[in-house]
């Protein structure tokens, strides 16, 4: 911290003896920052504020579009399977989210320390993080086949009446595609939370430890409150991969069956791209965006008020 | 106080021999369940994989007649052959590497231009020129689908892999800015200041000073944009429709669509579709723990 705030102070300086020698910033770069810029704007800025027009409109990609105002809003309301993508999207946020971040904080508690072996156990851990979304669905999807071992061991553990469609029974399809999701994305975690744990100044653990303080202690006055700058990022991460899961549904249900796996993102690619309902989906898609930013936005006001006390 | 008495305390407790023997076998315990635990986790985690692995060399006819979950009682490479040729995988792994490679190289080169203004530079305005760029890339991209998929029809670029590559360019640029910037603010300021006094331009001082200094992070992040562009599925199905140009992620689920329940070849076409990217994560394994944690820590 200390030495970003030298290197801005040099920064003022530096700038500040240019300008009093009567040059402005070289124009070049303008450019620099111009060109990126200009990108990002053409293809995600600008496209994001036209999202929130479409969303306003009836419109099947072909015919003419037709400004309807608010009633796609006021039809999503009377519409059944986006209360059910809108319920599945909570709990898919919350259990996916929250089980991710204390598997991701868990493994890293564990694995942080440089010993023998934990570059390997660490790079298992990360491994499925490689591999796209979908390979990984795939993965867990031949686990969870009717005839596949997680019903075979089931069986062989006595425990057969356990067993289940996993994929295909509309009560537990949701919760059963958490797993490919949650391999995935703690060993992310892992990877930001262990950056988190070494940027811990360890003489705060030995003053804990020469004031007897027990591990749980530790953990909840050192650990927690240092780490809240990588909290921060992680919840962000958490929430908006958690608001965009798309492919592990897409490839391993689709959204069936009857809608039960069927989340916000995959109601609105499919309202969209087969449907052809541009309009609608446009509004399904703010609403995704609102509730990331609903969820940011709150989070990071808690996280300013924390710190300024 | 108290806290020295305790710290004495416990130095005296740590110079008795057999005190300090009964730590170390508590230590190496410790250590051991430890180990366990870890052994125990990392075969949870590879099960899925091993499993794969399995089902992928069996033949359908031992699939169907014992079951997905039981012990191989056949061995059959042809399900790699069929992922391969009939699938249409070996054009999808090419079709991802004409994407991603341009993408990572455009990603960075263009991300490091606007971090270099932005982190070595008053630039007016820095901080929030900084965040929008990087709300860009936290946007959720569904809110982009629609407006792209428009925009690229109306350029007659829709269903081209340059529309991919543009497209996956925007939406990376924010991110790997953001994550630039802390890098290159972090060199030291003299290296620049001297280059300035020499007379050195702006474009002299990126090329020749910051750029080679910032070569670790490129690596880092240059490893992980890879996987990211390679894996690519949503905007990948969102602008393009021929099933000749889809990349890699959409085309194994094309395969799982024509194989129905032939999950051999599902198995083997999944194995394919993770080569790549696992090749660059065993090559590059440093890196790309490197690379995210550039990002975790402001």
């Amino acid at each position: 911290m200390s030495a970003t705030a030298t290197m801005g102070d040099q920064g003022r300086r530096l700038s500040g003896s240019r300008r009093r020698r009567g040059g402005g910033l070289p124009p070049v770069l303008l450019a620099f920052i111009l060109v990126p810029l200009l990108v990002e704007a053409t293809w995600v800025l600008w496209p994001a504020i036209q999202g929130f027009y479409l969303s306003t409109l009836k419109w099947d990609g072909i015919t003419s579009p037709e400004f309807v105002g608010s009633s796609n809003y006021r039809a999503m309301i009377h519409d059944p399977v986006f209360q059910t993508a809108f319920k599945n999207t909570i709990i898919w946020l919350v259990l996916f989210g929250g089980l991710s971040i204390l598997g991701g904080l868990g493994m890293a508690m564990l694995l942080q320390r440089d010993r023998r072996g934990v570059s390997f156990y660490r790079s298992v851990l990360f491994l499925p993080v490689v591999l796209s979304m979908t390979a990984g669905a795939l993965v867990w999807g031949v686990f969870l086949q009717p005839d596949g071992p997680a019903n075979q061991v089931l069986k062989l553990l006595g425990l057969g009446s356990f067993q289940h469609f996993w994929l295909a029974d509309p009560k537990v399809a949701l919760y059963s595609m958490t797993l490919p999701a949650l391999w995935r994305q703690i060993g992310y975690l892992m990877v930001l939370f262990i950056a988190g744990l070494k940027a811990i100044d360890p003489q705060l653990y030995e003053a804990a430890r020469i004031d007897g303080a027990s591990r749980w202690q530790e953990f909840r006055h050192i650990t927690i409150p240092q780490l809240r700058s990588v909290n921060g990022v992680v919840i962000a991460v958490t929430i908006i991969d958690a608001l965009r899961s798309f492919d592990v549904v897409w490839a391993l249900t689709r959204g069936g069956p009857y809608h039960s796996t069927e989340l916000l993102s995959t109601y609105m690619y499919s309202e969209a791209f087969q449907s052809r309902q541009l309009g609608y989906a446009s509004a399904l898609a703010v609403v995704i965006f609102l509730l990331a930013s609903a969820v940011i936005v709150t989070h990071l006001v808690r996280a300013f008020r924390e710190d300024s006390d | 106080m108290i806290t020295i008495d305790r710290a004495t305390e416990q130095t005296e407790l740590a110079a008795s021999p057999a005190l300090r023997r009964k730590a170390r076998r508590l230590r190496k315990l410790t250590d051991l369940a430890f180990h366990a635990a870890m052994i125990a986790i990392c075969a949870a985690w590879l099960a899925p994989v091993a499993l794969l692995v399995m089902v992928s060399v069996r033949t359908q006819n031992d699939i169907t007649g014992n079951g997905l979950g039981a012990i191989p009682s056949s061995f059959s490479l042809s399900s790699f052959g069929a992922a391969w040729n009939e699938g249409g995988e070996k054009g999808a792994i090419v079709n991802s590497l004409v994407v991603a490679v341009p993408v990572v190289v455009l990603e960075l080169f263009l991300g490091s231009l606007a971090a270099f203004a932005l982190a070595r530079f008053a630039i007016p305005g820095r901080r929030s020129l900084l965040l929008l760029m990087l709300a860009g890339n936290l946007l959720p991209p569904q809110i982009l689908l629609i407006p792209i998929y428009t925009f690229t029809q109306q350029l007659g670029i829709y269903d081209t892999r340059l529309a991919l590559i543009i497209v996956q360019v925007g939406f990376g640029i924010g991110f790997f800015s953001f994550v630039l910037h802390g890098f290159m603010r972090g060199i030291p300021r003299e290296l620049q200041q001297a280059a300035l006094v020499d007379g050195a331009s702006v474009v002299q001082i990126y090329a020749r000073i910051i750029m080679p200094l910032t070569r670790p992070a490129l690596a880092a992040l240059g490893a992980l944009a890879f996987t990211w562009a390679f894996n690519d599925m949503l905007f990948a199905i969102t602008v393009l429709t021929s099933s000749s140009k889809m990349p890699v992620t959409p085309t194994l689920l094309g395969l799982q669509g024509n194989y129905v329940s032939q999950w051999n070849v599902i198995a083997a076409g999944t194995l394919i579709a993770a080569v790549p990217t696992v090749l660059v994560f065993l090559r590059y394994q440093r890196y790309f723990i490197g690379g995210l944690m550039l990002g975790a820590v402001k």
